[in-house]
C-alpha cells in the first residue's frame, strides 16, 4: 500500500510518500504508526505523539481503530488548519 | 441548486463568483459572501507569508461532502466553495465561501457551517514564514468547538462561545 504524508509529519520522515508492506499482525492504523514508529529516529520523531496524528484511508478520514485491510493508500498529517 | 467547489493557485474574484449564484433568477432572497485573508501578523510578530499545503484529491471530495450535508441541512439555492493553495502574502485571499438561499438566516447558517469545517476537517495545513524561520500552525480547540457546535440537534446559529 501507499503512505502519504503531510505538513510536519512528511518534514520529520523526509519524504512524501512510500509503498510499505506491513507485516501480517499489523490490522489498524493505530497499530500501523505503532510499527511505523520503529522503523528509525525520523519515524519514531513523527508518531512520537500519536494522539495529534490524524489519518485517513483512500482519502476519507479514519480513527486509530479502522482497520487498513484493503487500503490503497493511507495518509498521516498534523490536525488541520485550513480555511 | 448550483454548487462549485474549486482548489486553486490563483486569486480569485468575490464579487464575479457571487454574481455567478443570482444572474438570471429570481428566487434568491439572500446571498452571503465570505472571505478569508492572510493576516500580517500572528500570534504578535509580523508575517512574512503563509504556505498553504493540502491533500490533492481529498481536500476537493471532503469540501463537496460538506457542501452536500450543507444542502440537505438549509434549503440552498447555490453554493461556492473556492480555496487557494501555495504560498500567500499577508492580504491576500485564501478561501471563499458564497451561499445563496432564499431568506437570510439559511444563508448565513450555511456559510458559518462550511467554514467551520473547512477549519477542522478539510487537510489544508499552513505554514507561516516570519524574518526568522518557518512554523506550522498549530490547530485551535476554539475551532474545534465552533465545529463540534453543528453536530448537535437543532441549533440553527447558536452563539459561538
Amino acid at each position: 500500500m501507499k503512505l502519504r504524508y503531510f505538513a510536519w509529519v512528511r518534514e520529520r520522515i523526509g519524504k512524501p510518500e512510500e509503498e510499505i508492506e506491513p507485516p501480517a499482525g499489523i490490522v489498524t492504523v493505530g497499530e500501523l504508526i505503532g510499527w511505523l514508529r520503529g522503523r528509525g529516529d525520523e519515524y519514531a520523531h513523527a508518531f512520537e505523539n500519536p494522539k495529534v496524528i490524524r489519518a485517513a484511508i483512500d482519502r476519507a478520514h479514519v480513527r486509530p481503530d479502522t482497520a487498513i485491510v484493503g487500503a490503497r493508500e493511507i495518509a498521516f498529517f498534523p490536525p488541520m488548519t485550513g480555511g | 441548486m448550483t454548487a462549485t467547489v474549486r482548489l486553486q493557485r490563483e486569486p480569485f474574484d468575490a464579487a464575479a463568483e457571487a454574481a455567478r449564484l443570482t444572474r438570471g433568477r429570481k428566487d434568491v432572497g439572500a446571498l452571503v459572501t465570505f472571505t478569508g485573508i492572510c493576516r500580517g501578523e500572528e500570534q504578535g510578530s509580523p508575517l512574512v507569508a503563509m504556505t498553504l499545503e493540502h491533500y490533492p484529491g481529498m481536500a476537493e471530495a471532503e469540501i463537496a461532502r460538506h457542501v452536500e450535508a450543507a444542502e440537505r441541512r438549509w434549503p440552498l439555492l447555490g453554493v461556492t466553495v473556492i480555496h487557494r493553495y501555495g504560498r500567500l502574502e499577508p492580504g491576500e485571499e485564501i478561501v471563499l465561501v458564497v451561499t445563496a438561499s432564499s431568506h437570510r438566516q439559511d444563508a448565513f447558517a450555511a456559510a458559518e457551517f462550511l467554514m467551520d469545517y473547512l477549519k477542522t476537517r478539510a487537510p489544508f495545513w499552513k505554514q507561516v514564514e516570519y524574518a526568522g524561520g518557518k512554523s506550522w500552525v498549530d490547530a485551535k480547540q476554539s475551532d474545534d468547538a465552533l465545529a463540534d457546535r453543528w453536530t448537535r440537534p437543532a441549533g440553527r446559529r447558536e452563539a459561538a462561545e
